[in-house]
């Protein structure tokens, strides 16, 4: 039987420069049992991130025809809200009037829209300032100074481009992925 | 952990003799919070806030355990559930107002409880890790209320949801990545709410766990006092039982008072009629706002309108909200008179009843909707709220003439010297 004294003096420093061969044991276990926390950590961390079910994103397709000039329609996609816009001439001469320069986030109205169809205004109805619905897209409901849309959570204005103009929110409306499957039918996703 | 003089823990019955031997836990508690530890003699009635913080600590879990008995965490079923609760569980409408209005109780005992610290300078040296825990609880406490107003799943749940958890949104690059891995999704819904639940039955634990520090890091220089002066002899102190036991359970029987009075009589005065509107994701309440112990901060978000050099009014506000609270970690070391009561610092005190009143201001703006004077008001009072704790504590600390302090608590107390 080996005692605790020879024990002991085989794991004191070998040549004079401190390094003990139980040193080597020391960090690799504890790098192993780090490597292997870190592994525990990984899937209890990314179970919080949105599930399969939330991500199948079943892209929308939304008629469009009994849009009139001038009115909105609010939509769902992805739990978010979605505004439809059918602007009339003089909302889309008034974005367009706007110099860029003076914008909190340069975007043109052509930018924002597809080609030949610069009166389709589609937008994610989420304020990019905290996430409210803004109000304006519904008949009869304020539409900012800027006579777009105005979030009353905390006073952002959006004129008739989406495009943020006044108060906190960092960034216009968000546009999303669609496109035109016929003059009167759009899938958004 | 005490003063030499402590009354010494000696049962008399062999049974809890036999106890004792093997785990002192009987001894743990007469030490803490018995005959075996004593505080100073000349404590007011302000010291009654922490005992009322535990107990509102305690209410609230007791009723949330039973409610989570009756309760759904499902978008489809969570507001019928509290519905359900309301109307056809036995006595559900008592347990749900108890707990509604208990969660106001337990952040009017605590601001007293921070107020009274604020005043009477217990963030000091030697106390200054109870202050910082005492932070930490609070901002436990915020997340706890927070999570648990989304849990009906009414319009204010489903609304505060999407503004709180869009605060993160603000920050740079992982922002937006990191509130959907918040949430589970691209806005609040069952992935959200259902964590949401979970966390807000697990914080009232570690809430609990953080107030046994709270407490253990308190009782190693002993309370402080209305004069600031410290303990210097056995005839400043008396022992916690009978003598406070008594003093917090006359403050402890009027606080129940006032609670029930509110909870019977007015259960729904603090709380906000959208919520019993179910969550609708396609219509944001015209005006939505926080609880009201949320209001001071909510006024301080909204305080930034423009962008400052390259960050967005967005960041600016969510930084400085949680700037706001921040700032408290560091306020032993800002404060650096020497003196630490209120009462022996005319100039300070000036000062803190001017904060208070700040501090009402900007809840009273964060109530109001974010447009004309309100917007102006609560930039004023947000920028005077970081210079009374980063400007004015400082300056003050240095400049001021603090009265003469008493000898000790005694003399204090009785107007004539310690006997030798």
């Amino acid at each position: 039987m080996t005692t605790v004294e020879q024990v002991e003096s085989m794991t004191e420093a070998t040549e004079g420069e401190g390094v003990r061969r139980r040193d080597f044991i020391h960090i690799a276990a504890t790098s192993w049992a780090g490597i292997g926390a870190v592994a525990v950590a990984l899937p209890l961390v990314n179970q919080m991130s949105p599930s399969a079910d939330v991500l199948a994103l079943a892209s929308i397709e939304v008629d469009i025809s009994s849009i009139d000039e001038g009115q909105a329609i609010k939509t769902s996609w992805r739990k978010q809200p979605v505004f439809i816009r059918n602007l009339t001439k003089a909302e889309i001469a008034a974005a367009n009037k706007v110099a860029l320069g003076t914008l909190r986030d340069p975007q043109a109205l052509a930018d924002r829209t597809k080609t030949g169809k610069e009166n389709w205004l589609i937008t994610l109805g989420v304020c990019t300032h905290l996430g409210c619905v803004p109000l304006g897209a519904a008949a009869g409901e304020v539409k900012g100074e800027f006579g777009g849309y105005f979030c009353p959570c905390h006073g952002s204005h959006y004129d008739t481009a989406g495009r943020i103009r006044k108060g906190p929110a960092p960034l216009n409306l968000a546009v999303p992925e669609y496109e035109f499957l016929s003059d009167t039918v759009v899938k958004i996703g | 952990m005490s003063f030499p003089w402590a009354n010494e823990y000696k049962p008399q019955h062999p049974l809890m003799q036999w106890v004792d031997e093997r785990l002192p836990l009987p001894r743990f508690v007469y030490n803490a919070i018995g005959g075996g530890y004593p505080v100073p003699r000349n404590l007011n009635y302000w010291w009654n806030f922490g005992v009322l913080s535990g107990v509102a600590l305690v209410i609230q879990i007791v009723t949330g355990i039973i409610l989570a008995m009756h309760y759904y965490a499902s978008v489809g079923g969570a507001f019928e559930s509290v519905e359900h609760i309301m109307r056809d569980v036995n006595g559900g409408w008592f347990l749900r107002y108890a707990h509604m209005n208990g969660a106001s109780f337990f952040f009017i005992v605590v601001y007293l409880h921070i107020f009274r610290g604020l005043y009477y300078g217990s963030y000091k040296a030697p106390r200054e890790m109870v202050w910082l825990l005492g932070v930490v609880i609070f901002l436990l406490m915020m997340a706890t209320a927070f999570m648990g107003y989304v849990l009906p799943w009414g319009q204010m749940s489903f609304w505060g949801a999407q503004v709180i958890t869009s605060f993160f949104s603000a920050i740079p690059v992982v922002g937006e990545p990191l509130r959907q891995w918040l949430l589970g999704g691209f806005a609040p819904d069952q992935a959200a709410l259902n964590r949401f639940f979970s966390l807000h039955y697990l914080l009232p634990f570690v809430i609990a766990a953080v107030i046994i520090l709270h407490v253990w890091a308190l009782h190693i220089p002993g309370s402080s006092n209305p004069t600031g002066v410290s303990v210097k002899s056995e005839q400043d102190t008396v022992p916690f039982h009978p003598y406070y036991t008594a003093k917090d359970g006359f403050g402890l029987g009027l606080f129940l008072i006032l609670f029930v009075i509110l909870t019977f009589f007015a259960p729904n005065l603090l709380g906000h009629p959208d919520n019993y509107i179910p969550a609708n994701p396609l219509s944001t309440p015209a005006h939505i706002v926080p609880e009201w112990y949320f209001w001071p901060f909510y006024a301080i978000l909204r305080a930034f309108t423009v962008d400052f050099l390259f960050i967005p009014a967005k960041l600016l506000g969510v930084l400085a909200m949680f700037g706001s609270i921040a700032l408290l970690f560091f306020l032993p070391w800002l404060d650096t008179s020497p003196v630490r009561s209120g009462n022996y610092r005319p100039l300070f005190r000036k000062f803190f009843w001017v904060l208070l009143i700040d501090i009402a201001i900007l809840g009273y703006c964060g109530v109001m909707p974010a447009e004309g004077p309100y917007i102006l008001l609560g930039q004023i009072a947000s920028a005077y709220y970081f210079a009374h704790f980063l400007i004015i504590l400082p300056i003050v600390s240095r400049i001021e003439k603090p009265l003469a302090l008493p000898n000790s608590i005694t003399e204090a107390v009785t107007g004539k010297a310690a006997a030798a």
